[in-house]
């Protein structure tokens, strides 16, 4: 009877997406901000057990949004 | 019609093109609203009109400075004010009642990790969805206490034990029978001997050191043995949603639930805002408190404007983990001391920040009104910025 839920799949989840070393650079020079002012996601956070991350990683998110239909976001993983 | 396609695509490839410049200054709606109005027209007419949209969604922006925050405080807090103290939302039958109203919106908004109603929708996968096996179904979610389908506890001192009469009646209507009931209890007494009659079961100590004492309270731990479904769903309710059941649970259980088979684990969802963010994550829970601090403002026939909320639950999720906005939440990991005091417990916040001498850059705005120098707000914010020449 048991399987093993998707957490991806989930309507609430948006898509979680890695930023290699050069996107995370251009970002960051983007905004003028270091890592630390970015938000936060913390490094077991369930939507992102899949992408192997460290700690100082960026993630991108990209939101579906009622307002401007489709919004991206940036968070910083952090220890626990 | 090789030709028809290919025409068709070099000016779609095109029109997506012109899109995909303007892809940094504005959003896909407007870009894909200005898609669909353009179909077939020529690619100058588009250009045109996107560069009219974008012109015009930079004067729509917030100007920087806005105090956004306090906006929408203002534009939440103001509708809020008529909004119904105590009102239970009935959804079908009178057991089933859900906090709505201000103490929802409160409980919400504060973070909390107990809330008063936890409830769910499960969505079911086909064909489920369409009523087949309904009653196995939410036989299967509701969790089923071994007191529920007991008629009488029996103790014997002499040879301790405790013989359990069950219910025909009630093992018939949850649909099991004595075998698996009694498989059950086998697992969860650990300590006993467990032996199946026609409609009952005997439980006999193994070890008598404890004395009878020992017998009673066993004998209340017995009694909640989950017989079957999902820990912590205390109620079932399948309702009919345009041309599919969904079922409608008191008590949440996320993790537990999303794994049943028969549950279609993509539109599935709790109210607890705290136990989405254990399994789903934290963007998950940050689209959960809009979905709904909106489902409360939208029931009390309320208009606030969605992205109020949105700023709200984007600042309750900033650290990763869901904080309310209380003083232990949101407000305690503010950089100023004036400005956490200027919320709680005020001396609490400065004798603590006297005792290790903390410091105030007065870079915030509550800090700032308080010792009357401009705030960092509006046209306050911009200061001058000078290269020093080496």
């Amino acid at each position: 009877m048991k399987k093993k839920f998707e957490i991806s799949e989930h309507r609430l989840v948006p898509k979680h997406t890695k930023l290699s070393d050069k996107e995370k650079e251009e970002l960051l020079a983007a905004y003028q901000i270091t890592n630390k002012e970015l938000p936060k996601i913390k490094k077991n956070d369930p939507a992102i057990s899949s992408l192997e991350v460290k700690e100082g990683d960026v993630i991108k998110i990209v939101r579906p949004s009622l307002t401007s239909g489709e919004s991206t976001f940036y968070r910083g993983v952090v220890n626990v | 019609m090789f030709n028809a396609c290919l025409g068709f695509t070099g000016a779609r490839t095109d029109k997506m093109s012109i899109a995909n410049e303007y892809k940094g200054r504005l959003p896909k709606k407007i870009l894909d609203e200005v898609a669909s109005l353009t179909q077939g027209s020529s690619e100058a007419k588009v250009r045109k009109l996107l560069e009219e949209a974008s012109r015009e969604y930079e004067q729509a922006k917030v100007e920087p400075g806005e105090c956004v925050g306090i906006i929408s405080a203002e534009s939440i807090g103001e509708p809020g004010t008529q909004m119904t103290l105590n009102t239970f939302h009935f959804a079908g039958v009178a057991e089933m009642n859900i906090t709505m109203g201000l103490p929802r919106i409160i409980e919400i908004l504060d973070g909390r990790s107990e809330i008063s109603t936890p409830m769910m929708e499960i969505y079911l996968k086909q064909p489920y969805s369409k009523g087949k096996d309904l009653k196995e179904v939410t036989l299967a979610i509701r969790q089923t206490l071994l007191k529920d389908i007991v008629s009488e506890f029996l103790i014997n001192v002499a040879d301790f034990s405790i013989e359990v009469k069950l219910s025909q009646e009630r093992i018939a209507e949850i649909g099991a029978n004595i075998s698996s009931i009694a498989a059950a209890v086998k697992q969860a007494a650990k300590g006993y001997n467990v032996s199946a009659g026609k409609d009952s079961l005997v439980l006999k100590k193994k070890e008598r050191d404890n004395g009878i004492n020992a017998l009673y309270t066993d004998k209340e731990k017995i009694k909640q043995i989950s017989i079957q479904g999902v820990k912590g769903i205390t109620q079932v309710l399948p309702v009919k949603r345009g041309d599919e059941y969904v079922i409608i649970t008191a008590g949440t259980n996320l993790k537990e639930v999303l794994s049943l088979e028969f549950v279609d684990d993509s539109r599935t969802v709790s109210n607890d805002v705290a136990e989405i963010a254990k399994i789903l994550g934290i963007e998950a829970a940050r689209q959960a408190i809009i979905n709904e601090v909106f489902k409360v403002i939208e029931s009390q026939g309320l208009n606030v404007d969605i992205r109020h909320i949105m700023l709200v639950a984007d600042t309750m999720c900033n650290l990763g983990v869901v904080k309310g906005i209380t003083r232990y939440g949101v407000v305690s990991e503010k950089a100023s001391v004036l400005a956490r005091a200027s919320f709680e417990t005020p001396i609490k916040h400065i004798l603590n920040a006297a005792l290790i001498g903390e410091e105030d850059k007065l870079d915030s705005v509550v800090e700032n009104v308080m010792i009357n120098q401009p705030t960092p707000v509006g046209t306050g914010l911009p200061g001058l910025v000078t290269k020093v020449k080496r």
